[in-house]
Parts: C-alpha cells; sequence; structure tokens
C-alpha cells in the first residue's frame, strides 16, 4: 500500500496544494475521535421515519395474534451491529403479539445471532409470565447449506430441507412444526440479509412462488438493490442498515443500539462530507493555479 | 458478565486487526491467520453438525432422535419416505468433490460440479426472468397523470407530485435500460436518451454510495463501542 | 467421455428439470427436484469442507517446505484445531445433562456456554467485525481523495451520496431545519432512494437478469463450458 509522502514535492507552495496530500492517517484519527467521542454523551434528536421503516413496523402490526413467522438470519458477526438491533426489536413486537416463530439460517453464523437476539428479546420482563417455551413458542431449525437450493426446496417441503434442528431434535416432533409443510403454512416471512444469499434470493425463490407475505433488513450496503422490491410490492417494508433499526425502534418504541449509535452515525457523516468538500477546494484551488 | 480474560482476549484481537490502518505489520498478521484458521475451523464444524448429520444420518434414522412422530411425518408425506435411502448418493457425489484433492483423479469433482452448475442455472433461468424482469417491467408501467382524491375531490398538488414521481421513475427506467443497449450508437435522440439514463444511474450509485458510508461506519462504531464500553467500562 | 461429455450431460438434464418443473409442477418432475435438491445440499456442504481442507494443505504445504512466513501458516493450522475440538469433543471436559448420550450432547454445540460458543463471541466474532470495521477508515480516506466534482455526472453523484448521507442522520434536519415542513432533507432522501435510485437500480437489474438468463442458456445447452475447466 503506498503511504503519500510528506515531503514529496507538492504541486505548488499553497496550502490547499499540501493539503490534498494530507496523511490519510490524520482522516483516520478524525474518523475514530469522531465516531467514539459522541458515544460519551446521550444524545437524542428525533428520529426521522422513513415510509419503507414505517411499513414494516406496521405489517408486523397488522398480523393477526398468534401468526406463524418464518425468520431466516442470512448474516455474520460484522453486519451484527446493523442487523442484531433489528432482529432483536423484531422478536420483541413479535412475540408481544404471541407469534409462533421458526428460525432458520442459510448463512453458518445466522442461528447463531438469531439465539443471541432470541435471548435479549426473552430478557424482557414484558415476557416474563408469557412463559415463552422452546418448540411451542419458537424453534431454532440452524443451517442449512445449498444457498437459493435450500430456499427452492422449502416451497414443497421445509420438514425434510431441515430435518433436525439446531440441537439435533427432530423437526417433525416439534409442535411448532405440526401441521407445517410449507411456505403456505406461515403467515409471514422476515430475512434479514447482508448479502448473497440474502433478499434477493428470497423474493426470487420464496415471494415470487409461494406468494408468501415477506419483509426484510437489510445492511445498508446491500439495500439499494432491494428498494425496487418494496416498491413493487413483493416486500411489504424494508429497513436499510442502522438507520433503519434506529427507525424501527422508534416507531416500535423499544430503543436500543440503533438510536444510541445514531450521534456517533451522525458526526461519521459529517466528518465524510467534510473531507470530501475540503478535498474538492483543494482540487479545484490547485488545478486553477497550475 | 462474560469474564474479564475473554473480554480482554477480544480487546486485544480488536487491536490488533486494527492496528494494520496505521500500518500492516506482524501483529496484524499473526491476528489474522487466526481470523483464516478459527473461522476454517468454524465452518468445518458447523458443517458437519448442521448440514452432513440432518441430511444424511438423520434422515434414516441413524443419528439423531427420529421420534415416532418424525417417522409419521415422512410416511405420510410419501413422496419422500422412498428417497431416504436414494440420498446417500448425495454422499457419494459429495465425496467426488473432495476428489479435486487429488491431482490424479481430480476431475471426478467435475460431476458433482456439473449437478451444482445445473440446478442453478435451472432456477435462475427462470427466477431472474420472473421476479427481475417481468414483475420489474410490470409494475414499472404507471400513468402519467395519476389524479389523487383528497376527501373525494381532487388534489392539483397531490396529482401533480404523483404525477412527477411516476414520470421520474418510469423515464429513468427507459433512459437507463436505453444506455445499456449497446446494439445501436448513442446518438441522436437515442444518444440524449442515454445520457439522461446515465444522470440517473448516477444518482442510483451516490444513494448506494451514502448509504455505504453509513454501513462502514456503523461497524466501526460497534467496535468502538465495544472496545470502550464493554473491555475498558470508560461508558456508563 | 468421463470428463467431460458426462458432465455436460448432467449439467442440461437437471438445469431442464428444474426449468420444466416450474411449467408442470407435477410429478414425476415434482420428486426429481426434490431429490435433486437434498443432492445439492450434501454437495454444496462438502464442497465447503473442500475450501477448507484445502487451506489445510496449503498451509501444511508451506510449513513442510519452510516458506516465506511458514509460522502464519503454522498459526492457521493451531487455531483451526483448537477450535474444531472445542466443537467436536467438549462433552469430555463439559457436564453432560442427565439421560444425554455423547452425540446428543456434542450436537448441543452451539448453545450459550459452550467452549465452541466461547470461541465464536470472544475469537471469531471480534476479528471479523474488525476485519470488516477498518474498511470505514479507507472509505473515508478514498473518498476524500477520489471524489472531485469534475464533470456534470460526478457533481450528480456527489449531491445525491451528500442528501443520502444528510437524510440519513438526524443531524441532517437540525442542520437543514429552515428548509419547508416536508421537504426535510430527510424527505428528500427518502424520495432519492425511493424513486430515481429505484428507476436507476431497476435499469441495472433487468440488464443483470438478462445478463444471468443468457449465460444460464448457454449453461444448460451445453455451449458454455468454462467451469469444466481445460481440455484434458
Amino acid at each position: 500500500m503506498s503511504q503519500p509522502n510528506p515531503s514529496a514535492p507538492t504541486l505548488g507552495p499553497g496550502f490547499w496544494e499540501k493539503f490534498a496530500l494530507l496523511d490519510r492517517r490524520i482522516i483516520f484519527a478524525f474518523i475514530f475521535l469522531g465516531l467514539a467521542l459522541p458515544l460519551f454523551y446521550t444524545i437524542r434528536q428525533p428520529i426521522p421515519v422513513s415510509p419503507e421503516g414505517r411499513a414494516y413496523y406496521q405489517s408486523i402490526e397488522n398480523l393477526p395474534a398468534g401468526s406463524k413467522v418464518l425468520l431466516s438470519f442470512d448474516y455474520d458477526p460484522p453486519s451484527s451491529p446493523e442487523l442484531q438491533p433489528m432482529a432483536e426489536a423484531t422478536f420483541k413486537q413479535l412475540f408481544t403479539k404471541n407469534c409462533k416463530l421458526v428460525v432458520i439460517g442459510l448463512w453458518p453464523q445466522g442461528p447463531q445471532q438469531a439465539e443471541q437476539a432470541l435471548a435479549t428479546a426473552l430478557r424482557d420482563p414484558r415476557f416474563k409470565d408469557k412463559k415463552l417455551e422452546y418448540g411451542v413458542n419458537y424453534a431454532n431449525l440452524g443451517y442449512m447449506a445449498g444457498n437459493e437450493i435450500v430456499i427452492q426446496k422449502m416451497n414443497a417441503d421445509i420438514i425434510s430441507t431441515f430435518p433436525s434442528d439446531y440441537k439435533g431434535n427432530a423437526t417433525a416432533s416439534l409442535p411448532i412444526m405440526r401441521g407445517v409443510r410449507n411456505y403456505k403454512n406461515f403467515d409471514f416471512i422476515i430475512n434479514f440479509s447482508s448479502g448473497f444469499v440474502g433478499t434477493r434470493e428470497w423474493v426470487q425463490f420464496c415471494v415470487d412462488r409461494s406468494g408468501a407475505k415477506m419483509i426484510a433488513g437489510n445492511t445498508a450496503v446491500q439495500a439499494p438493490e432491494n428498494y425496487p422490491y418494496f416498491r413493487s410490492g413483493q416486500l411489504k417494508g424494508l429497513l436499510a442498515g442502522m438507520k433503519g433499526a434506529a427507525e424501527y425502534e422508534t416507531v416500535a418504541g423499544q430503543p436500543g443500539k440503533g438510536i444510541s449509535f445514531m450521534g456517533s452515525q451522525s458526526v461519521a457523516h459529517l466528518v465524510v462530507i467534510l473531507f470530501v468538500i475540503l478535498g474538492n477546494i483543494a482540487y479545484f484551488v490547485s488545478r486553477r493555479k497550475w | 458478565m462474560p469474564g474479564m480474560v475473554s473480554l480482554t482476549l477480544a480487546g486485544f484481537l480488536t487491536l490488533g486487526i486494527m492496528s494494520f490502518v496505521y500500518k500492516d505489520n506482524p501483529i496484524y498478521k499473526f491476528c489474522e491467520s487466526i481470523f483464516i484458521g478459527v473461522s476454517a475451523g468454524y465452518y468445518f464444524v458447523l458443517i458437519f453438525y448442521q448440514s452432513l448429520l440432518p441430511q444424511l444420518t438423520d434422515k434414516i434414522g441413524l443419528t439423531g432422535a427420529l421420534t415416532d412422530s418424525a417417522l409419521a411425518y415422512y410416511r405420510q408425506s410419501g413422496s419422500l419416505a422412498s428417497v431416504q435411502w436414494f440420498n446417500l448418493i448425495a454422499a457419494v457425489l459429495g465425496m467426488m468433490m473432495l476428489m479435486r484433492l487429488l491431482p490424479k483423479i481430480g476431475w471426478i469433482s467435475r460431476w458433482p460440479l456439473a449437478f451444482v452448475i445445473g440446478s442453478i442455472a435451472g432456477l435462475k433461468l427462470i427466477g431472474e426472468l420472473q421476479t427481475n424482469i417481468m414483475t420489474q417491467i410490470q409494475k414499472s408501467i404507471l400513468p402519467l397523470w395519476a389524479p389523487q382524491y383528497v376527501d373525494g375531490s381532487l388534489s392539483l398538488a397531490a396529482s401533480i407530485g404523483q404525477s412527477l414521481t411516476n414520470i421520474v421513475l418510469v423515464g429513468g427506467i427507459l433512459t437507463g435500460v436505453i444506455y445499456f443497449f449497446f446494439s445501436k450508437e448513442h446518438k441522436g435522440v437515442f444518444g440524449g436518451a442515454a445520457r439522461v439514463g446515465i444522470w440517473f444511474l448516477m444518482v442510483t450509485f451516490g444513494a448506494a454510495f451514502g448509504l455505504t458510508v453509513m454501513s462502514r461506519m456503523s461497524l466501526l462504531i460497534a467496535r468502538i463501542d465495544f472496545l470502550l464500553r464493554d473491555w475498558l467500562h470508560l461508558l456508563g | 467421455m468421463m470428463r467431460r461429455e458426462i458432465p455436460l450431460f448432467i449439467t442440461s438434464v437437471v438445469g431442464f428439470i428444474f426449468v420444466i418443473r416450474f411449467f408442470i409442477p407435477h410429478e414425476p418432475f415434482y420428486s426429481l427436484e426434490d431429490v435433486s435438491s437434498s443432492w445439492i445440499q450434501v454437495i454444496q456442504a462438502f464442497a465447503i469442507w473442500l475450501g477448507i481442507l484445502n487451506l489445510l494443505k496449503v498451509s501444511l504445504d508451506k510449513i513442510y517446505k519452510k516458506e516465506r512466513g511458514w509460522g502464519y501458516s503454522g498459526v492457521i493450522i493451531f487455531s483451526f484445531l483448537a477450535i474444531s475440538i472445542a466443537g467436536f469433543f467438549f462433552p469430555l471436559w463439559e457436564e453432560r445433562p442427565a439421560g444425554y448420550s455423547y452425540l446428543q450432547h456434542a450436537r448441543e454445540f452451539l448453545k450459550p456456554g459452550t467452549s465452541f460458543d466461547w470461541f465464536y463471541w470472544y475469537v471469531y466474532s471480534p476479528l471479523s467485525s474488525t476485519m470488516f470495521a477498518t474498511l470505514a477508515f479507507f472509505i473515508a480516506s478514498a473518498s476524500f481523495r477520489a471524489f472531485r466534482a469534475r464533470s456534470f455526472q460526478a457533481t450528480l453523484l456527489l449531491l445525491s451520496g451528500f442528501v443520502v448521507m444528510f437524510g440519513s442522520v438526524p443531524v441532517g434536519n437540525v442542520l437543514f431545519g429552515w428548509l419547508p415542513a416536508g421537504w426535510q432533507v430527510s424527505d428528500i432522501a427518502d424520495w432519492v432512494r425511493n424513486v430515481p435510485q429505484v428507476a436507476g437500480q431497476r435499469a441495472i437489474q433487468i440488464g443483470i437478469a438478462l445478463g444471468i438468463i443468457s449465460t444460464s442458456l448457454r449453461l444448460i445447452l451445453g455451449l458454455e463450458r468454462a467451469h469444466l475447466g481445460r481440455e484434458e
């Protein structure tokens, strides 16, 4: 990796010419401080809620109590800052509505991330007296290799696609799976995704083939390619990145990490924008002198 | 509350990887190697318990608690009961895949590979056509004048807003597709449309850039939060 | 014949099954697709194992030949063994629940508190997360150096990026609070993401889809043979 050499001849003697060659480590330091300092303060600014975020919340809210929901966790730890807060708040909203939840993962790390989100949700005092039970109110069928083939196969038969849950119990013996054969036996599908295999494949092989209703939480990097599906109604709601998580926590009234990190996120965006503007000034000033 | 030893280990591993932003160094390389080894081991164990056992041995009752209800399910679903043992052929195909490690008979792995590629080609052929072409085109056929009614009477402002949105959407898709069409020279009206198309693509890339910045920053915020809050207890 | 014709034949047949099953959702295509899918689940699992075994082979080779950096290969092997042993053999040193067989206990390796789970949360997770988190630094310095409003198109890209960045954080609406209600920067960002962005994205998607369809068709018809490697 090449380092800009501060002693290299500059384009001219001026300040901006030197600035254009700024050591990247100075930028790194600004970014670090810009992200770290806001963590020391509680900044509470109203979080604007986008139409796709509101639709995500509303479509869960509109589910009849006790609905059966399939959740697919298709992400790994690097994406958990964005998706984990969504997953936790989603579990809480679903449990409030007494929904029955079946979790799967098409990324190997997904089921373990789901377990953690479940544990956080179950610690909530609101669900203490509901006596939520594994196998009855929720189940985790674990990971299965095969990517989109797995999604397609569940159109025919979910139990033979996931013969055992993540602890090795026979899936068919779980009370929650009684009467479940394919997507048609689920009222709703939720997908948390950070790339391939993810929302794009779920829309293709689950929504468009079975007519299931689905919402998705995406990392911000991946979200742009799935906005067309929200616009066309193939997705009923969409959360994009940490902002999406914060929006959802706001409408659902469950403040969590998404909201608390928005201060740092604000400063981060300002720092990046500022550096882009300064970089442009430096570029135009030094070009004019040339 | 996780132990301080575990957190300290996680903290040092985090700093070790972060040290790369200053400069490539042996500590980073050491942590990177741990990452590679641990990922490989993680996948190795997980694939065995979560994919191979359920698919190969649980279904036929060799491992796992194949309870009466499970057996009843397989019997009732009929079409499957007959294929349980058939599934062991898959194990043979899987072993053929591993033959790639042996240079002399590595070509055998082409058989299972052909199987996977054929299936994905078949699936994608229909899936892409249905989801990303037919549905997207169908949902893009919008009225360019979209009257909006508020309490039963026509609202001019809302109607103009919605119509503009539709026009931008339809225009953007059409010109964008034209830009990607290289079989005709980009000249005249066609060239003009292609130029408008590239404007739309630029707005798209800009939005994607903005969202990518958001994504990357979120990940770093969480790591810094881990260092300062969970590990060093500097934050409340 | 064994090396080229049979794989080509398999690709075509399996491809056809998956296509026909969509148009004729009846037997025998229904069962054929079902069986093929089960097989592919297993093959893909083995494919991941293949990748891992290959990594081990390369690393061991490096150690054996004492190539430059062979010490790091040793670290790879050691970490691999450590987590694998934790995953397969933890029932040997952890208390077994009453009435559980070794395998039953071992299959609960993902449960919170097992050695494998410890590896996941305190070694794997911090390493992988930080690996991706450092990209934040590089995207910032790259934008500083490369993001220039050189032309009208580049300026459009820049503006759209700014609007989305300002509109995605609460501070945007504070800075631009003087904008009229309904035209706040977050509203504009919502519109950019949902209208022009969707238009551009659909155009790209249609283009990509056409590409995938033609490649798939070539594969199924046996015209595309690159995946079978060199002629031997």
